[in-house]
C-alpha cells in the first residue's frame, strides 16, 4: 500500500464521519465545527491529487472565512441546543432505501469506471497533469476572462443586494 | 521497516520536525523572557532577576508552574470545545513554521543534500494564508465554549478584527508576490538577491515600503498584540477570551501568541528582508566568519559579567552558558559547519531585530479604542494596501510591457 493510498482513505474517512457528525450534533456550533472538518480534509483530497491551489483556496475561503462568519453568527445570537420532532415516517420508509440504493448504485459505478480502476490499483497518487498556479491564473484571466469578470460582477451584485436588503426601511 | 524504507522522505521530514519543535519551544519559553527583560529595561526596571543569573531560568520555572496550577473547567463550559480550543490554537501556530525555510534551497549537511526547511511547497504563501486563516477559531471557540461573559465579548472583538485585518494583511503581500512572481518562499528570497549601487541589498522593503508599513500594522493586529490587543483589554474584559483559562490551557494560549509573533517575524524577513540573504555581497568573502565570531564576542562578554558581577551560584550558571556560546562559536568557524550556518544566523537575525520591534512597540504604545480600530483598518489600511497593489502592478507593466 503506498502512501497517498493510505492517506486518501484516511481523509475520505474524515470526511464523511466530519458529514455525518454535522447533521447528527445538536449543538450548532458543533455542527459547524464538523463542517470545518469536512472542509478540510477535502483540502486534503485535492491535495492528494496535486491541485495544491485548489487545495490552499479551499481552505482559505470556505473553513476561513465563510465558516468564521457561520460561527461567529452562531456565537453572536447564542443559539441554542435544536429542537427534535420525531422523524418523520417519509423518511424511515422512503429516505433510507433510497439512500441505500443510491450508495451501491454510486459504488457499482465507481467500481466499473476508469477512476475505479485507478483507485483500486493504489493510486490516488499525484497527477502529472495537474495544472500548476501560474498556468491556472494565466487561463483564467486570459482564455477564460469573460466568465470570470461574469462571476465576480454577479458576487458584487449579491454583495450590493444583501445591503440594500439590511438598509431597507421598516 | 519496508514501508519506512520505501518512504525516506518521512523518517528526513520526522527528524526535521522533532528539531524544529525543539528549538521553537526552546525559543517560545525564551520570547517571553526576551518581552519582559526588554520591557522591563524601557521602564527603567530589572525584570526577571532572581530565577539563575539574569533570571535565564525563569522560563523554566514558569513552566513548572503552569503544570502544577489547578486545572479548572468551568462547570456550563462546553466540555469538548473547551478543551480543543487551546489545541487548535496551538498546534496552528506551530504548523505554519514548517514552511519556513531558514537557509538557501540546498545545503550540505555530512555530505547529503538537505534543505532547511521541513515543507517547501511550491505554494508556500498561500499554504501559511490558509493556516493561519483558520487560526480564528481557536480564540472565538475559546471564548463561546466557557460560557461567560467577558470570554464571549473578548472572542466576538477578537474574531472581528482577526478577519478585518486579514484582509489587509494578505493584500499587503501581494505586491511581493507580483515582484517575485511566485508562491515558493525559496523563490521569493532568491529573487531579491543582488545590490543597489553595488553594496545596498535589492530586499523587498525598499520598493514594497508602503506594503512593508501595511503588512506589519495588520500583522501586528492579527497576532492581538498592543497596540491592538483589545481581545485582552485587561480594563474592559478581564483576561479576554481565555478569562476562564488556567493551569496549561493557559500555557498553550501564551505560546500560541508566541508562536503567531515568530511566523508573523519569519514571513516578514523572508517577504520584505530578503530571507537568509546575507546583506553584504558574495564577493566580501570574510562574512563567513560572522556568525562564529559574533558568537565568541558574546562569549568574551559574557565570561567578563560572570567574572565582574555575578556571585555564588548564578556565576556556575552564566559560566555554563559562556561555555555554549564559546563551544557554537568555534563550531560555527569549523570549515565543515562554517557554510551551513550563514543561512539561518542571517535570518534568525532578522527574525529577532523585528521580534524586538514587536516588543518595543508594547512597550511603547496606547492602547486603541475598538471604533477607532475598525475605522483605521477598513478606511485607512485596506485602501492603502490596495493602492499599493495597484500602483506595484502598473510599475510592473510599465517596466516589463
Amino acid at each position: 500500500m503506498s502512501l497517498p493510498f493510505i492517506l486518501f482513505f484516511l481523509f475520505g474517512l474524515v470526511a464523511v464521519a466530519g458529514a455525518i457528525m454535522l447533521i447528527v450534533a445538536r449543538e450548532p456550533i458543533h455542527s459547524a465545527l464538523s463542517l470545518i472538518l469536512v472542509m478540510v480534509s477535502l483540502a486534503a483530497l485535492y491535495l492528494l491529487l496535486g491541485a495544491e491551489f485548489i487545495s490552499a483556496v479551499q481552505v482559505i475561503v470556505y473553513a476561513g472565512a465563510v465558516m468564521v462568519l457561520f460561527v461567529f453568527v452562531i456565537m453572536l445570537l447564542n443559539a441554542g441546543i435544536e429542537e427534535r420532532t420525531n422523524y418523520s415516517q417519509m423518511a424511515k420508509y422512503a429516505g433510507l432505501p433510497l439512500a441505500i440504493f443510491l450508495l451501491l448504485a454510486l459504488a457499482h459505478w465507481m467500481a466499473h469506471s476508469a477512476i475505479g480502476a485507478t483507485v483500486a490499483n493504489g493510486a490516488g497518487a499525484p497527477n502529472q497533469a495537474a495544472v500548476s498556479t501560474r498556468e491556472l491564473s494565466s487561463m483564467l484571466f486570459q482564455k477564460y476572462l469573460f466568465p470570470f469578470e461574469a462571476t465576480s460582477i454577479l458576487i458584487l451584485i449579491a454583495i450590493l443586494g444583501a445591503l440594500v436588503l439590511a438598509k431597507r426601511p421598516e | 521497516m519496508e514501508f519506512v524504507a520505501q518512504h525516506p522522505v518521512l523518517v528526513v521530514s520526522l527528524v526535521k520536525i522533532a528539531v524544529l519543535l525543539f528549538v521553537v519551544m526552546t525559543a517560545l519559553a525564551y520570547l517571553s523572557w526576551f518581552e519582559r527583560k526588554v520591557i522591563a529595561h524601557i521602564q527603567s526596571r530589572w525584570g526577571p532577576y532572581y530565577v539563575g543569573a539574569h533570571g535565564l531560568l525563569q522560563p523554566l520555572a514558569d513552566g513548572v508552574k503552569f503544570l502544577f496550577k489547578e486545572d479548572v473547567t468551568p462547570p456550563a463550559a462546553d466540555r469538548f470545545v473547551y478543551i480543543l480550543a487551546p489545541f487548535f490554537a496551538l498546534s496552528l501556530a506551530l504548523t505554519t513554521l514548517a514552511l519556513i525555510p531558514f537557509g538557501p534551497a540546498t545545503v550540505y549537511i555530512f555530505g547529503q543534500p538537505t534543505q532547511l526547511v521541513v515543507a517547501n511547497v511550491d505554494i508556500g504563501l498561500l499554504f501559511l494564508f490558509a493556516i493561519t486563516s483558520i487560526g480564528v477559531y481557536g480564540v472565538a471557540l475559546a471564548g463561546w465554549s466557557s460560557n461567560s461573559k467577558y470570554p464571549l465579548l473578548g472572542s466576538l472583538r477578537s474574531s472581528a478584527q482577526m478577519i478585518s485585518y486579514e484582509v489587509s494583511l494578505t493584500l499587503s503581500v501581494v505586491g511581493v508576490l507580483l515582484l517575485a512572481g511566485s508562491f515558493n518562499f525559496n523563490e521569493i528570497i532568491e529573487s531579491q538577491r543582488g545590490y543597489y549601487l553595488h553594496f545596498f541589498p535589492r530586499w523587498n522593503v525598499i520598493p514594497q515600503i508602503v506594503g512593508f508599513l501595511c503588512y506589519l500594522t495588520a500583522a501586528v493586529a492579527e497576532t492581538n498584540r498592543v497596540p491592538f490587543d483589545l481581545p485582552e483589554a485587561e480594563t474592559e474584559l478581564v483576561a479576554g477570551f481565555h478569562t476562564e483559562y488556567s493551569s496549561f490551557k493557559f500555557a498553550m494560549f501564551f505560546m500560541a501568541e508566541y508562536g503567531n509573533m515568530i511566523t508573523v517575524s519569519c514571513l516578514a524577513t523572508i517577504l520584505f528582508f530578503g530571507g537568509w540573504l546575507s546583506p553584504f555581497p558574495d564577493s566580501w568573502t570574510w562574512q563567513q566568519y560572522i556568525p562564529g565570531v559574533a558568537l565568541l564576542c558574546a562569549a568574551f562578554y559574557l565570561a567578563y559579567d560572570t567574572v565582574r558581577n555575578m556571585r555564588g551560584i548564578a556565576r556556575i550558571q552564566l559560566a555554563v552558558v559562556t561555555l555554549i556560546a564559546a563551544g557554537l562559536g568555534l563550531l560555527c568557524l569549523h570549515p565543515a559547519v562554517m557554510p551551513i550556518v550563514q543561512g539561518p544566523f542571517w535570518f534568525l537575525l532578522k527574525v529577532v531585530l523585528i521580534l524586538f520591534f514587536y516588543v518595543w512597540t508594547r512597550g511603547t504604545l496606547p492602547r486603541f479604542r475598538y471604533d477607532q480600530l475598525m475605522s483605521f483598518g477598513w478606511k485607512l489600511l485596506l485602501p492603502v494596501s490596495l493602492v499599493n497593489l495597484v500602483a506595484t502592478a502598473l510599475w510592473i507593466v510599465v517596466k516589463h510591457p
